[in-house]
């Protein structure tokens, strides 16, 4: 049983990025806006690969694939 | 059953998102992955016992089990192939979407191939 914890923290991990890109746009800093974007985007990654993986598990051994 | 979940499950997920997807566009494809994989991950179990459930009504009616094994691959790659056409499409890449279905089809054909074979050969000897 996968919990809903996962979009929980996707969500969070999406607003805290939105909230410090502002900050960081405001300080002018435009790198380091971009590079946290990329952060951000590879950690949820990391968090939906493993998702996926399980997925593909689960269907494998379901439909004997 | 737990309906509720789920319709909890994608409620919540439509108002995260409609949070994400004016700012974040890109993180908002991965949480809309997410939220399907964790509904169809709580639905896998019941699929499963269907699945037994059609294995054992084909068992007892002496239907050779070749063919049921084919039914459930294609319904799999159905679906695994439709999910991520979807998740293409939900990027904005209706092109890759397009492809990937093809893809998926193709995938079918070949896994059907023993099937047809069958029906062929059974016409021919009635024949």
């Amino acid at each position: 049983m996968p919990d809903i914890n996962v979009i929980f923290k996707i969500a969070g991990v999406g607003i805290l990025i939105s909230v410090l890109n502002m900050v960081l746009k405001q300080a002018g800093k435009e790198e380091q806006a971009q590079m946290l974007t990329l952060v951000g985007v590879v950690v949820v990654l990391l968090m939906v690969i493993q998702l996926i993986q399980r997925l593909f598990e689960n269907v494998r051994a379901v439909f004997g694939l | 059953m737990d309906t509720g979940a789920f319709l909890g499950i994608a409620l919540l997920a439509v108002v995260l998102l409609s949070v994400l997807r004016q700012s974040r566009p890109e993180l908002a494809v991965l949480l809309s992955v997410a939220a399907g994989i964790i509904i169809f991950l709580r639905v896998a179990g019941y699929l499963r016992e269907l699945v037994e459930v059609f294995a054992f009504l084909a068992a007892k009616a002496q239907i050779n089990t070749v063919y049921l094994e084919t039914v459930f691959r294609v319904m799999g790659v159905a679906y695994l192939t439709g999910f991520s056409a979807q998740i293409c499409r939900d990027a904005g890449e209706g092109a890759l979407a397009l492809k990937l279905e093809l893809a998926g089809k193709i995938i079918i054909l070949f896994l059907a191939v023993p099937v047809m074979v069958a029906i062929m050969e059974m016409v021919l000897r009635i024949l």
